[in-house]
């Protein structure tokens, strides 16, 4: 009886302390755990995350009640109330190319000291003097050819979303969900996956988990999402 | 021609442009018009940035709570064909970085005669971010712009892009209402021009120097 790491969303969003650096999955809101993020009321957060969400949902969500000092991102313009709080000096936003986010997020939970993409070379994503972009950026030149070194980021808690979670804490995705989770869910000290369903463990099948239960420290059921 | 008119003339021309089996991505805006105009005998797949291959219009199967299990790389509701796949952005990335996807069709509000691209960011406006663009132009085999020629009346075809670069030196191949032109070592080739302006027209619209291709054919 009982799923050991079920939580309900309130215990899961207390669980996000004040200077925290977290990790939040999805895609334009896509695969983000959103009742978990709604429970959020720590401040001064570090948020990893694809996008701003939309206003007030997702990440969004979380600039818009002050949650937010700095925000990792690779687009943020279908919230417009990002672009005001960085405006405004109220939040620090730091832009990087998509394919290179998710490889630095990769490479954290991988054990690696960062990775070398051609994106972004000869643009202001390789200046760290600019506003937007992340410190310590440096160039190297392999076999004459100039690549970024992109460092690894970490966080303390990675919030998930899955489709389904057996009881052991294995999850499945379903459609476009996916994307930046399992990659956050090896990144981070803590995790925690909100999904829709539970089902008795076995019944995803040891062919068809996509993120193992080794990395899912807590689970949040959320049959229909809010 | 309106500016409707404008985006669905591009669209068509560029749509001539893809070959049976090609990998493509495609922007926002006027790219996603471009399959409605690729011939039946030509399959293509699409790639979705935010992490599926096999983009196409939803079946109309909408969660009756709003909510949408697919999604395009806007956002907005998507579908997916019998011969798809969902993956992570990793996997996603791996495609595009990796030369895997064919022919990435986008939109710019500047290009250089270099093939320098810049369609991020215009300096003192609303900062939106780079998103998947900066890997797209990368790591594509074939990277085509596809906008209108001018940013009314102002040349968006220059000698140096002023705005901050996407990539440098990445753009293969420009279509706009006025032509179609390639970026080569000895500068823009215009290869095709639309019949209703002149060379010296189009010429004018553009900063950059045209070199005149010896077989300049009109537009279809």
């Amino acid at each position: 009886m009982g799923i050991s790491k079920l939580i309900s969303a309130k215990e899961a969003g207390d669980l996000i302390q004040d200077g925290m650096t977290i990790m939040v999955g999805g895609f334009m809101t896509c695969g983000t755990a959103k009742a978990v993020v709604n429970e959020i009321s720590a401040k001064n957060l570090t948020v990893i995350c694809n996008d701003a969400g939309f206003q007030n949902e997702g990440t969004g969500r979380l600039l818009a009640h002050g949650s937010v000092k700095r925000l990792i991102a690779s687009h943020v313009g279908l919230n417009k109330q990002c672009g005001e709080l960085v405006n405004s000096g109220q939040l620090e936003l730091k832009l990087q190319p998509q394919g290179t986010l998710v490889e630095q997020i990769r490479a954290a939970g991988a054990g690696l000291g960062g990775v070398l993409t051609p994106t972004g070379v000869g643009t202001i994503v390789a200046d760290s003097s600019q506003p937007t972009t992340l410190e310590g950026k440096q160039t190297i030149v392999v076999d004459g050819k100039e690549f970024l070194l992109e460092k690894p980021l970490h966080g303390d808690v990675a919030i998930i979303k899955g489709y389904i979670a057996d009881e052991s804490g294995n999850i499945r995705y379903k459609g476009t969900m996916r994307n930046f989770n399992p990659l956050m869910a090896s990144a981070c000290k803590m995790v925690i996956a909100e999904v829709e369903k539970i089902v008795p463990t076995g019944e995803i099948g040891p062919d068809f988990v996509e993120t193992p239960h080794i990395f899912v420290d807590y689970l949040v059921l959320n049959p229909k999402e809010e | 021609m309106n500016k409707d008119e404008i985006k669905h003339f591009i669209a068509r021309r560029v749509a001539r442009e893809l070959e049976n089996g090609d990998v493509v991505n495609l922007g926002i805006g006027l790219p996603t018009l471009i399959p409605h105009y690729v011939s039946p005998d030509v399959k293509i797949t699409l790639q979705a940035e935010n992490g599926f291959i096999g983009l196409c219009a939803h079946d109309g199967n909408l969660r009756e709570d709003g909510n949408y299990y697919i999604v395009d790389p806007s956002g907005n509701p998507a579908g997916i064909e019998h011969d798809g796949m969902f993956f992570d952005s990793s996997f996603s990335f791996t495609i595009i970085r990796g030369g895997h996807v064919d022919k990435t069709i986008l939109g710019s509000m500047q290009v250089a005669e270099n093939g320098d691209i810049a369609n991020w960011l215009i300096p003192g406006k609303a900062v939106h971010g780079m998103g998947g663009a900066m890997d797209l132009v990368v790591g594509a085999k074939k990277v085509i712009v596809a906008m209108e020629h001018t940013q009314k009346g102002s040349p968006k075809i220059l000698k140096q892009c002023t705005y901050p670069l996407t990539a440098k030196g990445v753009v293969d191949m420009i279509i706009t209402e006025m032509g179609v032109m390639d970026i080569t070592p000895d500068g823009i080739v215009l290869r095709e021009y639309n019949p209703e302006y002149t060379v010296e027209q189009i010429q004018a619209a553009t900063e950059a120097s045209l070199v005149i291709s010896k077989n300049l054919a009109p537009m279809e």
